[in-house]
């Protein structure tokens, strides 16, 4: 896995949350605040039975069994008894925002950025914030072998998507790069698009091969500016991901398309991040032992597109028995955001463990999105984003009853004007659609 | 390569051969809590079942097994699990033309579609929700036209329609609202001329029906399609009405009220807008999918909708509804089960996809409960039935056992 530079725009990316938070009890600021009495998963370590979280400036300054944990003297205290308390959930791959990824013109578009697009003022975003996710990779369809860059969101409440973002060191929001194979990205011969999945791999390969030779160019210029090529966006992403330092997020279904994605993983030095994964069964111990992590969507029932007729509810645990890396999405709308967690209840009703599950729902999403060092389990230095639970993560009768991310509390089941993005009702999803390229998705 | 092959087929296997098995096995299933849907949950209950039926219910200590009966045993037992609106078996999962028979789209009226030619008992959605617990289904014509065909009652273990009917035409499946609407400037193509349509064709079915009552020389020629709506003008069919759009199902009330005829509203993402009209309108409600998309004409769904219809004193159901997309078919038994976590209720939720469903159905004289004399139509659980870790560890169906692979 790339690991990425740590982003660098903490501080501003805090005021606003102390600007935005204004009005909850405990927004981030420097008062730490103690939340104590409630269960912990921590998914780093062990469960604690009664534990303290201790959080200051938007972030984890300690976490342990009550009385094991120094509380600052001057923090607010919470008292959580009989709460559960979690991390906050990542979600790899999901469609809120009502944001679109590269056009008709082209089968690649690597240049495209699902970032200038996103409503984020879209009740989806509040919605998932309801179910509990923190942290949400936003992506274009597979209607494309490249449909664009996607986009990491942290699910603050904002009025401009710059809020969401996490910036790179260079201020560019931080994401991946959507790819696809299989069946969605064929269209009918002679256009601009395959028609076959050989076609499909050969022009992936072009355009990489392209790529190579613009960042052979750029070295070679040095510092000479009259040297370096033309700058040309699409080839820039491309670098990034020949670089590693943008992920690849590849949807893909059938056991030999899950093959074709890691092998041309492997020509161009890249780990893909295998989305869907409809037949990863067949394929475990191949997905385990490239070390391509695998992200998987919990379906009630098999069927409704062709290429994942053999989709199967036990694909977390052939993958865990395997050895890969376990994590999950949403799709949101083909599975709702509300419901994320019911995912690894899911996972663990067709045999996966619920240290895996649960695993699943924070750090391995945090892992393939390349921000485990900031996110994904109770630890102290990370980020603050957690979840306060009525009751055990993976019970039908557990609700999200906050939500909290950098220390500040973004949903509460408690506050009518969030109530209803859990339960739904008039305006809950007003203008909500299933995405257009996310039916050619499946379709 | 543990697992390569053994994750899909096994459980088809299974299916197959418990059909093949020969009838009047008896069977003593015995659960720590057995909710029998007919009084109070037994704690170390048994249900003997013996040629097919049920032959009697009630607590361990006092239901000795007799010999020669195989005994299940399960933490939760409960009644088969009734669907009451599903499209499955008339739409398969490979999502393609040639498995999608739901909605004939060439006319906005055809009452004379029945279900039974079109359903096929080995679809794998069938094996799917029956695995799952599903051991009764109201099946048939979906949403999409404005009258698009009949629906039956089927159960989820024959190899044939024909053995699985056990109502063969239970409703007739109309659609008010924005998916009822033809396309490419065909009528209907708006709500109001959907009303008008349909008001119209219930006049000529009270003609058809007058002239069957009339004298035997001037019976009307038979036609297929005023037969089976002269059937909903004089109750013997009811009117399975599609809306979501409080405004489509008062539509749906007035309609019924005019003509005075039974309706069955389906769907109705906004019934708890409406609540106090349903109610005094006499009108049952097979509530939508609890995790329905939030989309279209069902944009304010809650998942709190048939909490609050059942307490408004709403007869209510769940389904699984219809599916174009993935997943292709839900399973009543999730969909109940978040409803139960969502206001419902434990109790009323599972009424709601057994007792309930089946006296909505009008088939509680056969299924829906575990009481002496009914269809030995029985679900074992690992634990809690609604719980998501919890598994469907046995189904039973006519005293059959289909599965075994826990589920």
């Amino acid at each position: 896995m790339p690991v990425w530079s740590t982003p660098s725009r903490r501080a501003a990316g805090l005021a606003l949350a102390v600007m935005l938070g204004a009005g909850t009890t405990a927004a981030a600021q420097s008062t730490a605040v103690a939340f104590t009495n409630a269960r912990l998963i921590p998914v780093a370590g062990a469960e604690i039975a009664r534990g303290t979280l201790v959080v200051r400036d938007g972030k984890i300054v300690a976490v342990g069994a009550a009385g094991q944990v120094a509380v600052p003297p001057d923090a607010e205290q919470v008292d959580l008894a009989g709460k559960v308390v979690m991390p906050g959930l990542v979600d790899t791959h999901s469609h809120v925002g009502g944001g679109s990824g590269g056009d008709a013109s082209a089968a690649m578009h690597p240049d495209v950025r699902i970032f200038d697009s996103i409503d984020v003022r879209s009740s989806g975003l509040r919605r998932a914030a309801a179910g509990g996710i923190t942290t949400v990779n936003v992506m274009p369809g597979s209607g494309h072998l490249m449909s664009g860059q996607t986009v990491y969101l942290k699910l603050r409440r904002g009025t401009t998507i710059d809020e969401l973002t996490m910036p790179t060191a260079d201020g560019q929001p931080l994401g991946g790069m959507k790819m696809a194979n299989g069946t969605n990205p064929i269209r009918t011969p002679g256009g601009t698009f395959p028609a076959t999945r050989a076609r499909s791999a050969a022009i992936v390969r072009a355009q990489f091969v392209k790529a190579q030779e613009y960042r052979e160019r750029v070295q070679k210029a040095g510092d000479d500016p009259a040297k370096l090529p033309a700058r040309d966006l699409g080839l820039e992403a491309l670098v990034e991901v020949l670089d590693g330092r943008r992920q690849v997020h590849f949807h893909t279904h059938r056991h030999d398309d899950i093959l074709t994605a890691l092998r041309l993983g492997k020509e161009f030095g890249f780990t893909p991040v295998l989305q869907h994964v409809s037949e990863a069964w067949k394929v475990a111990d191949e997905i385990a032992a490239s070390g391509a992590p695998a992200s998987i969507i919990v379906i009630d029932s098999p069927g409704g597109k062709l290429e994942a007729m053999d989709v199967s509810t036990e694909n977390g645990a052939a993958l865990e028995r395997a050895g890969a890396l376990v994590g999950f999405h949403t799709d949101d709308l083909i599975t709702d955001s509300r419901f994320f967690l019911r995912s690894a209840g899911l996972a663990v009703r067709y045999g996966m463990s619920r240290e895996k599950a649960l695993y699943g729902m924070t750090m391995a999403g945090a892992r393939m999105l390349g921000l485990d060092s900031r996110i994904g389990s109770l630890e102290a230095g990370k980020d603050a984003d957690f979840l306060v639970l009525s009751g055990d993560p993976l019970s039908v009768y557990t609700m999200v009853e906050q939500t909290w991310i950098d220390g500040t509390k973004v949903f509460d089941l408690a506050d009518p004007a969030d109530r209803v993005y859990a339960y739904g009702g008039v305006g809950a999803s007003r203008g909500e659609y299933l995405h257009t390229h996310d039916e050619e998705e499946w379709r | 390569m543990i697992g390569r092959t053994s994750i899909l087929i096994p459980a088809a296997a299974v299916a197959m051969t418990a059909l093949a098995a020969p009838a009047g096995a008896q069977i003593a299933v015995r659960g720590e809590t057995v909710h029998t849907m007919a009084g109070a949950p037994i704690e170390d209950g048994v249900v003997l079942i013996r040629d097919g039926k049920i032959e009697r219910v009630g607590p361990a200590a006092s239901v000795p097994v007799p010999d020669g009966y195989r005994e299940m045993r399960a933490k939760v037992v409960t009644p088969g699990l009734v669907d009451a609106r599903t499209v499955v078996g008339l739409a398969g999962y490979l999502n393609q033309p040639h498995d999608q028979d739901q909605l004939e789209t060439s006319a906005p009226v055809q009452p004379e579609l029945r279900a039974v030619d079109a359903y096929n008992a080995r679809e794998r959605l069938v094996e799917w929700v029956r695995e799952h617990g599903v051991t009764t289904l109201h099946t048939g014509h979906g949403p999409g036209a404005l009258i698009s065909g009949q629906t039956m009652v089927v159960k989820t273990r024959a190899d044939t329609a024909d053995e699985a009917v056990i109502v063969p035409t239970a409703m007739v499946a109309a659609t008010l609202g924005s998916t009822g609407l033809a396309q490419g400037g065909r009528s209907p193509g708006s709500r109001s001329k959907a009303v008008a349509m349909l008001r119209a064709e219930l006049i000529k079915a009270r003609e058809y029906a007058d002239k069957q009552a009339g004298p035997e020389d001037r019976r009307p020629a038979r036609d297929l399609r005023l037969e089976t709506l002269a059937k909903v003008i004089r109750k013997e069919l009811p009117l399975l009405v599609t809306a979501h759009r409080a405004h489509d199902l008062l539509a749906a009330l007035r309609v019924a009220q005019e003509f005075d005829i039974r309706v069955v509203l389906d769907g109705a993402a906004e019934a708890y807008l409406v609540a106090d009209r349903i109610k005094a309108a006499g009108v049952p409600v097979i509530v939508h999918a609890t995790m329905g998309r939030p989309t279209g004409d069902a944009e304010n769904l809650t998942t709190e909708n048939a909490a609050l219809l059942a307490k408004a004193g709403i007869p209510i159901a769940f389904q699984s509804g219809f599916e174009g997309y993935v997943p292709k078919t839900r399973v009543v038994l999730f969909e109940a089960a978040v409803a139960a976590a969502r206001g419902l209720g434990f109790e009323a939720a599972l009424r709601a996809i057994t007792i309930d469903a089946a006296t909505l159905l009008g088939v509680e004289g056969r299924i829906g409960s575990l009481a002496a004399g009914k269809d030995a139509d029985v679900v074992l659980f690992d634990g809690d039935p609604f719980e998501y870790a919890t598994r469907v560890v046995g189904v039973v169906i006519d005293g059959q056992v289909v599965s075994e692979a826990p589920r």
